[in-house]
């Protein structure tokens, strides 16, 4: 039997019940990545050594009939943009290189209170910023279903070591989309939560008003296990909710109910209107919709009015604050810096110029020029206001509707090199994703079929803190179709 | 032709709280280089800032001082540049909504009170340090990164580098009273920029402002006003005005240097602090802050000349300082009589204070000391200047004044036989004088008197001996 493509929650079980050895499952995943990961490139450092020895630690507590924490010996792929103390933190990019943080982050931390294990940092565009993981200083990330597409970004590491059973679950981060997207495009579930749900202490931000952990499973009850395990307020992080303390717990969720009947789903127009999908992916959705229907889901169709500026705003608050979190890589106490200069202006510029690719420096680009003298209010104040009437449209959604249902991306996963020449029509495909981030509202991506062997995914948006409405609808979901 | 010069000044504050604003090391000034340091306030990848709440509350007060509009919501924003010793490549700061708006302090001049007022006061993080050393490499120093400041911004109320020097003093005296900062420009943690400019009273004409930086004492800032004042008048007399200039105080030319032009300054491309929350600001924490707050150099002054019927002016220089006024204060709870006290603190004792450039709880001298001195000069035990002479002995030995009195044989002589005795000897060694002032020659008898003061040791009672050596020459 190969362990590797159990399901977690099955894993940990088989842990407890000493079927099998946390350190034989640990084993099992080193010869997965070291036979499979030459060729996709989901890890950009692995954690061998460390994993091993962990490993021995959970099986001695298991001997001594101690209890293990939710993640009990399962091994986790954690995005190079979450920092570790003893491992390198990249962010996928030449700056960080060879960076290695003195502190953990705060999921780390809950990771390890959890006796989850690190299997290795993932790969990720670089600082996160991207959709395909092709801007990864340490090259691109393939598709564990089809090796000629991406898998999708910028958490795109994190997603294909869960799809090609190298970990049992992994950690990404989303501020439009990055853990939702290659979710879909793999073919797993990925979950990104309320924005506040987890701590971003020890996250390296894209922007700080977007970004939030999310996870990523096989299926909606693995990407709960370790949703489950990372929430939670933190006094590290002021943007940290108390609300999100005890809101997700598996032991909410009975296995036999059917949590489709009744519920109510709105499905925003302008999604449609707007970004049409793929045609055949849609054929998809509205398939996955009839299973809804079946199963006693009243579906209503909705209007977002302020959609239609969602995808702008979402672009210049995002590049504004990318902007303002790059300006720290500087070449002084950290990161890369440039050999030759002469001025202070030049090591700056080198250093800059040398550890940067060319999306982050595009990137830069955009947002210095949203904040400079007039743009700031033309653009940057005004993407905020756009913002607060989003929420206010989100707001009366919710009041009517649990849940909202839409594609989550409106394409296949494509294939390599495609998007350098097609940036703003790359920018206007995180559409169906971006607008729960701006809005701070918990969304999942959950597979819903294939279309010429590429998976696609179905997002499930729930209101702020409601993450019970969206596994519920996911595991109704998940059941329905099995 | 006449000027009028118009000054504003820009002030960053740094609040003594016991943490820095957005981690949990110490505040603290000359520890060891890179010592008081964390991912925070090194600005570390991932590293979140948590807002101080005691540095939210210091700045309050110091709003509350200046009787500012404290703002009910406190919202953080990143300015951005570069420079090595901001490790974030930006400060977190205060954009369009300063904690504080408006408000004010009051100087004493000689044609009477002046209102300064207050544009805003904002909270903002502290920058570290740049060293250079002998080998000219430039060392960087993170401790002072991530300490809270205030910056108070004034309105441009100020018309000469005395009216700055005052304000400095009071804003200085007014923040030293509530126990926010420790105030040392030696240390930094008060420093000021200077906006300047000059108008024309006749034509209207005025001079483009500079930005004076780099001022590091109360002198440097008076001095560098000065200089301003010239030049800019100078420019506008030979037609040379210039664009608005950022300059630098230069301590050793005594001269500012350009240091770019106003034109190609900085955008600061502010943006919302994403990882800080809006705070809001309960009332009743306001007015707890509000009842913390010591008696305000303002109020106790206007309680000095009700109280004690002292001048204003007499009255604002004795609350310059908290350690002077309760100085004061416990003075006269040994000797009560408020006009005796304050003419000589006002006197002889700030005159000996600034000689020596220190702090009146620094020196010698004690309340029960000036109030057992001044007992022996109002009861005529000594005469005035006696009394200054033992003045002099308390600040330099730290003794008693009775001590002083008794070890010098100091006693007044009050008895009037030993003065007359003193007396006729002058009179008889000066016969001439006598004739002189029987001439109509009036300056005769304070040769005379002087004379008797001499022959006393200067221990004569002074009125006692002017009266009675008048009635003795009429007798001759």
């Amino acid at each position: 039997m190969d362990l590797t493509s159990l399901k977690a929650w099955e894993m940990k079980e088989k842990i407890i019940n000493k079927e099998i050895s946390c350190k034989e499952l640990i084993e099992a995943h080193i010869r997965k990545i070291e036979k499979e990961d030459p060729d996709i490139n989901a890890f950009i450092t692995l954690n061998k050594d460390e994993a091993l020895r962990e490993s021995d630690k959970i099986d001695a507590k298991i001997k001594n009939g101690q209890d293990i924490g939710l993640l009990g010996g399962l091994p986790i792929g954690i995005k190079d943009n979450i920092v570790t103390k003893n491992i390198k933190t990249t962010c996928g990019s030449k700056m960080l290189e060879n960076y290695v943080s003195p502190f953990d982050a705060s999921v780390i931390e809950k990771i390890k209170y959890n006796d989850g294990i690190i299997i290795g940092k993932t790969n990720l565009d670089e600082f996160a910023a991207g959709d395909s993981t092709e801007t990864s200083y340490f090259g691109p990330t393939k598709n564990p279903i089809n090796k000629n597409v991406v898998a999708g970004g910028s958490s795109g590491g994190s997603a294909a070591a869960v799809a090609a059973n190298m970990a049992a679950l992994s950690l990404g981060t989303d501020t439009g989309g990055s853990v939702r997207q290659p979710a879909s495009f793999c073919g797993i579930v990925g979950i990104k939560p309320t924005y506040g749900m987890v701590s971003r202490y020890g996250v390296v931000p894209v922007s700080d008003t977007l970004d939030q952990v999310g996870v990523f499973g096989r299926d909606v009850k693995d990407a709960t296990l370790i949703l489950n395990s990372i929430t939670g307020y933190d006094k590290k992080d002021s943007t940290s909710s108390k609300k999100s303390d005890s809101v997700v717990s598996l032991a909410n969720f009975k296995e036999d109910k059917d949590y489709l009947d009744g519920i109510k789903i709105a499905i925003p127009k302008e999604y449609m209107d707007l970004v049409p999908a793929d045609k055949k992916a849609q054929e998809q959705f509205n398939t996955a919709m009839k299973v809804f229907e079946k199963s006693g889901a009243k579906i209503e169709i909705v209007s977002i009015p302020h959609l239609k500026y969602a995808a702008e705003a979402y672009y210049i608050i995002m590049t504004s604050e990318l902007s303002s979190n790059m300006a720290r890589y500087d070449g002084i106490a950290f990161g890369h810096r440039a050999e030759e200069y002469e001025t202070l202006d030049e090591l700056y510029v080198n250093s800059r110029t040398e550890g940067f690719g060319n999306e982050i420096k595009t990137r830069i680009m955009a947002g210095t020029y949203a904040l400079t003298g007039a743009q700031n209010k033309e653009l940057y104040q005004k993407a905020m206001r756009v913002r607060r009437l989003l929420q206010e449209d989100y707001d009366k959604v919710f009041a009517s509707y649990d849940v909202i249902l839409s594609l989550t991306s409106k394409d296949l996963p494509f294939e390599f090199n495609l998007t350098e020449n097609n940036l703003i029509e790359s920018y206007r495909a995180n559409i169906y994703t971006a607008p729960a981030n701006l809005v701070g509202l918990c969304a999942m991506s959950i597979p819903i079929g294939n279309v010429d062997g590429l998976p696609v995914g179905m997002e499930i948006t729930g209101d702020r803190f409601k993450e019970e409405n969206i596994i519920k609808a996911g595991l109704g979901y998940e059941r329905a179709v099995l | 032709m006449a000027y009028k010069t118009i000054i504003g000044l820009e002030i960053h504050v740094e609040l003594s709280t016991k943490h820095k604003i957005f981690c949990n090391c110490p505040n603290e000034f000359g520890a060891d280089a890179n010592t008081l340091v964390c991912p925070t306030c090194l600005g570390l990848p991932g590293s979140m800032p948590i807002l101080d709440k005691e540095a939210l509350e210091y700045a309050i007060k110091a709003g509350i001082a200046f009787d500012g509009e404290i703002s009910k919501l406190i919202k953080m924003d990143r300015k951005h540049y570069y420079y090595s010793d901001l490790p974030k490549g930006f400060q977190v700061s205060q954009a369009e909504i300063p904690f504080c708006n408006g408000g004010y302090l009051e100087i004493e001049l000689e044609s009477g009170t002046k209102k300064i007022n207050l544009e805003r006061i904002h909270i903002e993080e502290d920058t570290g340090k740049q060293i250079h050393s002998e080998e000219g490499e430039t060392l960087l120093d993170f401790n002072r990164s991530g300490v809270p400041l205030i910056e108070i911004v004034t309105k441009p109320d100020m018309n000469s580098a005395e009216e700055a020097k005052l304000f400095l003093d009071k804003l200085r005296a007014t923040l030293k009273y509530i126990e926010v900062s420790n105030v040392k420009m030696e240390e930094g943690s008060l420093r000021c920029d200077v906006n300047i400019n000059v108008v024309n009273s006749d034509t209207g004409e005025k001079s483009n402002i500079s930005e004076i930086k780099n001022l590091n004492s109360f002198r440097g800032v008076v001095k560098a006003i000065e200089f301003e004042e010239k030049r800019h008048i100078d420019l506008l007399e030979s037609g040379s005005n210039t664009k608005k200039e950022t300059r630098r105080w230069d301590e050793a030319k005594t001269a500012t240097i350009l240091m770019r032009e106003k034109g190609d300054a900085s955008d600061y491309r502010f943006v919302v602090d994403g990882d800080i929350p809006p705070v809001k600001i309960a009332n009743e924490w306001i007015d707890e802050i509000k009842a913390t707050l010591p008696e305000l150099p303002q109020d106790k002054k206007t309680r000095f000349v009700e109280s004690y019927g002292l001048s204003s002016y007499d009255a604002g220089v004795l609350t310059q300082t908290k350690e002077l006024s309760e100085f004061f204060e416990e003075t006269l709870k040994h000797i009560n009589d408020s006009k005796l006290v304050s003419n000589w603190i006002m006197g002889d004792v700030l005159r000996r204070l600034n000689d020596d450039e220190i702090e009146i709880n620094q020196s010698n001298i004690t309340p029960i000391a000036l109030a057992d001195l001044l007992a022996l000069v109002r009861d005529d035990k000594i005469n005035n200047n006696t009394g200054k002479k033992v003045l002099k002995e308390i600040f330099d030995t730290g003794k008693s004044p009775e001590v002083i009195v008794k070890e010098k044989g100091l006693i007044q002589i009050s008895d009037e036989g030993e003065i007359k005795e003193i007396i006729k000897k002058v009179l008889d060694d000066n016969e001439q004088s006598i004739i002189d002032f029987k001439n109509g020659k009036d300056r005769a008898i304070g040769f005379l008197v002087g004379q008797v003061m001499k022959a006393s040791r200067g221990k004569a009672n002074p009125q006692l001996a002017n009266k009675m050596l008048l009635e003795m020459i009429k007798e001759r």
